[in-house]
């Protein structure tokens, strides 16, 4: 969508306005709010990534800031985008992010999804062997519970459950 | 079909509105953002890492699988001109971040452009699929096969807690945004959109103007999708919205029965003053124009403006839009100049079929 005052940039600022019922929207860039600032009060250098990162700052289950000095030195390894970078912009670096900065995302999710869990689609091929991964686990564990309790044959069958199942992993 | 019928054509698949409820849903569409495990994402990506991208998805869409699905042409952002961009939004088919914002952009479309896949704007790959009327589940069906062809050739960024892994949070878990394109003048006449407008944001979906501001959209079109992304699962997503928008059409239904029953010659005045002035006018801005193409929109629906067919008004739509204006005429037109060209072009297309 194109900012209504200049009608060149991107609009990124959302606004909504109600007044006596009235609902009136605004969708503008960030320079031609800047230059508006009066109209929009409030509204100086503020873009939907800082709404993100607002939502990113506080967890309302926990009633604490996310916003410690452990988290701010925290930097994904594989592309270098910190968590400082990432609560001003909004948007993560690639996907190692996602993991680097693991649960402390979980609210931010809360805020915008009310979920924190995929329960949607999931790729035929990498999610196969996702599951085939997990399936992998649980058997060693079993294994090793089954050796603990000297249950050697019901052992002796995990284990070669397991090798099948490295061998459909390796191939794939 | 060669690049420059995708700029010179204004039909696009999605502007023939032969599709279920296309009295009120003038389209439907899905997008589907993915992207690709070992890159990182366009924002932080350097030329040569967004120019492998772009490789790996053509090559994808080169496979028997995709190429059952009809030929897909590659535009490349740095290749067309500003206007030719243009355009390209305007028929919807590309995002304003694509045409101006992404590094090393492509986009590949289908001959019938119901299929265009955006390469390296905000996320890697974003399949998206126009479909005329209200067909939620066809575009999904569309939408879902093409992600398939892709998951065999290229490992997606998939994280089983959050699912598929985009640049924005909010579009992590499904990476599926789908929407339609619904025309309500009765229920903005009978002054009961701010109602349903409140009413929608509260169960997870948002109501925007399409080409204007919220309640006052422009040419009374708003466009309707889904906000959540995570922990819902596709089909979630996609009957909750299918079940607000009936719930709109039958509540846009019923306010325009209530105009014929009880305002009939207000509602007759408005809708064939509005064709008498696109007919007869020398000028007209961008604002009106939508604004009287909806009345008259709502005419033929209600059978008060015959003769003229929902397609007209679908190609008036885009062909109206600034970008289109001036790709037509081959040049950069003032204001003034537009809304001369655009008043002929309406003149052109309501009187031919008297």
């Amino acid at each position: 969508m194109n900012c209504e005052e200049c009608g060149k940039r991107q609009a990124t600022l959302h606004l909504t306005k109600i007044v006596n019922g009235e609902k009136t929207e605004y969708h503008i860039c960030e320079q031609c709010a800047q230059e508006k600032g009066d109209v929009f009060p409030g509204f100086h250098n503020f873009s939907i990534h800082n709404l993100l990162s607002g939502l990113l700052h506080f967890d309302p289950a926990q009633k604490k800031t996310q916003d410690t000095p452990a988290n701010k030195a925290l930097r994904c390894e594989t592309c270098g985008l910190t968590y400082a970078q990432f609560s001003k912009s909004g948007r993560f670096g690639c996907s190692d992010c996602y993991t680097f900065l693991g649960d402390r995302l979980d609210p931010l999710f809360r805020r915008i999804h009310g979920n924190t869990q995929h329960i949607g689609k999931v790729p035929e091929r990498t999610g196969g062997q996702l599951k085939r991964r997990k399936e992998l686990e649980q058997l060693k564990q079993a294994l090793q519970r089954h050796i603990a309790s000297e249950e050697f044959e019901k052992a002796a069958e995990i284990r070669d459950r397991i090798k099948a199942l490295e061998q459909k992993l390796g191939q794939s | 079909m060669s690049q420059q019928q995708f700029m010179q054509n204004p039909w696009s698949n999605w502007m023939k509105g032969e599709g279920p409820d296309s009295d009120i849903v003038i389209s439907t569409r899905l997008r589907i953002a993915r992207n690709l495990r070992q890159h990182p994402f366009p924002l932080l990506a350097t030329d040569s890492q967004a120019e492998e991208v772009v490789r790996k998805v053509t090559e994808v869409s080169e496979t028997e699988a995709m190429k059952k699905l009809g030929p897909l042409e590659l535009i490349q952002m740095e290749q067309v001109n500003p206007l030719e961009k243009r355009v390209l939004v305007e028929k919807h088919l590309i995002s304003p971040h694509l045409a101006e914002e992404s590094r090393k952009g492509a986009v590949l479309l289908s001959n019938d452009e119901s299929i265009s896949i955006m390469v390296n704007e905000e996320d890697h790959i974003r399949i998206q699929v126009l479909m005329p009327g209200f067909q939620l589940q066809q575009a999904w069906d569309m939408g879902t096969k093409i992600d398939d062809i892709f998951e065999k050739h290229v490992n997606y960024a998939f994280d089983e807690n959050r699912g598929f892994l985009t640049s924005c949070p909010t579009n992590v878990g499904t990476g599926i945004r789908a929407s339609v394109m619904l025309h309500l003048p009765a229920l903005v006449m009978t002054q009961q959109i701010n109602r349903i407008l409140q009413a929608i944001n509260q169960v997870g979906l948002v109501v925007r103007g399409i080409y204007g501001e919220g309640s006052e959209a422009l040419g009374n079109l708003f466009q309707l999708s889904n906000q959540v992304t995570l922990g819902m699962s596709e089909s979630d997503i996609l009957s909750n919205l299918y079940g607000v928008a009936r719930q709109i059409i039958e509540q846009e239904r019923v306010a325009r029965r209530y105009l014929v029953e009880h305002s009939r010659i207000t509602l007759e005045d408005r809708i064939l003053r509005s064709y008498g002035i696109l007919q007869y006018a020398r000028t007209v801005e961008s604002k009106e124009a939508a604004q009287r193409l909806s009345d008259v929109r709502l005419g033929i629906d209600l059978g008060i403006v015959k003769n003229i067919s929902h397609l007209v008004l679908n190609e008036l739509l885009v062909t109206t839009q600034p970008g289109f204006l001036q790709h037509h005429a081959g040049q950069k037109l003032s204001p003034d100049q537009r809304d001369e060209r655009r008043a002929r072009l309406i003149r052109e297309k309501l009187s031919a079929r008297q």
